[in-house]
């Protein structure tokens, strides 16, 4: 009998795969059900939002922002406006930042319910999706309530945030903090000691600290890794030095303690939320220099001069000094940062975006490599990516 | 060693899949949190940011003075204007269009018109079978701002104190 030698074969994964979160092409080089090489295949939701962020004034280049990673918006427009204020120098008022680490909380709890709940589906648990956007839901709701979109918000502005919260919006968040502990109770009953899930996560993709480091790796992928690194600690942006948090680390680098660290954060973000609320003091939200930010509404219909500093506002945009800067922010999937050159024109001269999630992907033929397809399916649940950001 | 008993005892038993379960078959009896679409709607917020509409004086003149900040600071550059004096010297628009395809529904326009004119409304259901039917022309947003004129001055009078 002749012996036959069998090949390898390559298999599509996506780029129109329900597991493959969104626009990802993987083609896997499989050995029978073996994983040996993953290719991952990107651009195919490429916009050129760097490009077209070079030829709009400052001011509307926000919204660009919410559409990179579309489900941790305000994040994203933290860091860019956080680069723009640094390059005019300029701080918002102090409840204006305490506004704006509320809703980068909100953001991550946002985010990390999306990423956990659809990694359990592609696991197999179809309930904690279910009940994890009813959270979603109500958390857009507040989004809604001070931006007027439940996603592509558009709301912080250089030198605050477009409007002040709406009246008894602060009850109704701490009123959701309440409602939320017993939730990620329930949510952890379904998930953390369930073997299935157990079964699918435990010693899956395994990161050790060495890697995540070479490979580039932020944010909870980082902490999971047992790298207790984060930039709210590590270099504190707005009030984050007032608040009191810990920052979870896990231990062995796989999707299950990536899934930790996410419920844990998700924990400690409403310990954020609720320091803020108690914290927030009355004042403006935006700066009083018109030459930044628009005048009062009922202050440009009456004075002639803040009716040309509106009209200048919106139409010639602000003129940021020249220099560079490097922002980033720790966004819930990792390190955001925004590179900004200003040429000292009303447009940035260039608009470099780090994205979290590509250097995560890259990662993916390490982390997938000798695993099974269906495990492949778990890595990609516990990488978070999302790829409005890494194709940009 | 009574810590591996306890281990073993809890996955003959099958503990934690017990617990889940007991837990979803709770929720069954909970209140329902979906609503029926097209019969119940979600809350919304006077800063709702929906379908445009360009609002009148109450007395019967448009507030649109072609001022085209709207379309100066439009980042999807949906927004396109032609004026020219009208025969009593006021300065009015010819052409108003929105393409409601390109919009991105930022608010800026609404947040950059000096006059209260270009406004977006609380209205989110106007979904259209062709793309021709969603560009709006000046006519249609003058429209807009008839029908929804009731709901387009209680969002601007709430949200007034912020603003």
């Amino acid at each position: 009998m002749s012996e036959t030698t069998i090949r390898t074969f390559s298999v599509n994964f996506g780029p129109q795969h329900p597991a493959a979160h969104g626009v990802l092409r993987l083609v896997l080089e499989m050995d029978g059900e073996v994983v040996e090489r993953a290719d991952p295949h990107i651009g195919l939701l490429h916009r050129g939002t760097e490009k077209l962020i070079e030829y709009r004034p400052y001011l509307q280049n926000i919204g660009y922002f919410d559409r990179l990673d579309y489900v941790s918006m305000m994040c994203q427009e933290h860091s860019y406006v956080l680069a723009v204020e640094k390059l005019l120098g300029i701080t918002p008022p102090i409840r204006a930042q305490y506004i704006r680490v509320l809703f980068c909380e909100i953001t991550r709890i946002l985010n990390h319910l999306l990423n956990i709940t659809t990694m359990a589906l592609d696991i197999g648990a179809m309930t904690p999706l279910l009940w994890g956007f009813e959270q979603r839901e109500k958390l857009m709701e507040f989004y809604e309530a001070v931006s007027g979109a439940r996603m592509h918000a558009n709301y912080f502005r250089f030198g605050g945030v477009a409007k002040d919260m709406p009246a008894g919006l602060e009850e109704r968040i701490a009123e959701w903090c309440d409602q939320f502990m017993p939730f990620m109770d329930d949510l952890e009953t379904l998930l953390t000691e369930n073997r299935i899930f157990k079964q699918r996560t435990v010693d899956i993709g395994v990161v050790s600290a060495e890697d995540a480091l070479a490979w580039g790796f932020s944010g909870p992928m980082l902490r999971a890794s047992g790298i207790a690194w984060d930039l709210r600690k590590a270099q504190p942006y707005e009030v984050y030095d007032r608040m009191d948090f810990d920052i979870p680390v896990g231990r062995h680098g796989d999707c299950y303690d990536r899934y930790l660290v996410r419920m844990w954060e998700m924990r400690e973000s409403v310990k954020i939320i609720r320091q803020c609320l108690e914290q927030m003091p009355e004042g403006p939200v935006r700066l009083p220099n018109h030459k930044v930010t628009p005048p009062p509404r009922a202050e440009m219909k009456r004075s002639m001069e803040a009716l040309i500093h509106h009209f200048k506002l919106y139409t010639e945009g602000i003129h940021v000094p020249k220099g560079e800067v490097y922002v980033a922010t720790e966004n819930p999937k990792g390190e955001f940062g925004v590179y900004l050159v200003s040429d000292g024109t009303n447009r940035p001269y260039r608009c470099k975006i780090r994205s979290p999630g590509y250097a995560h992907l890259q990662a993916l033929e390490k982390m997938a490599k000798g695993h099974q397809l269906a495990d492949t399916v778990a890595i990609i649940g516990s990488l978070d990516i999302v790829f409005g950001e890494i194709d940009r | 060693m009574s810590l591996a008993l306890d281990r073993l005892a809890r996955t003959l038993l099958w503990k934690e899949l017990v617990q889940g379960f007991a837990l979803t078959f709770r929720y069954m009896f909970r209140p329902k949190v979906t609503l029926n679409y097209p019969y119940e709607k979600g809350p919304k917020s006077p800063r709702f940011r929906g379908e445009h509409a360009l609002r009148r004086y109450p007395n019967g003149e448009e507030r649109c003075i072609a001022c085209k900040l709207c379309e100066a600071i439009c980042p999807a550059q949906a927004i396109t204007i032609e004026a020219e004096p009208r025969p009593d010297g006021s300065r009015r628009t010819t052409r108003y269009d929105i393409d409601m395809v390109k919009c991105i529904y930022c608010g800026l326009c609404e947040e950059a018109c000096p006059v209260d004119a270009i406004v977006e409304g609380p209205n989110m259901e106007f979904a259209a079978e062709t793309r021709e039917e969603l560009i709006y022309t000046k006519e249609k947003l003058l429209a807009n701002g008839e029908r929804w004129e009731r709901e387009l001055a209680l969002r601007l009078e709430l949200d007034a104190p912020y603003r």
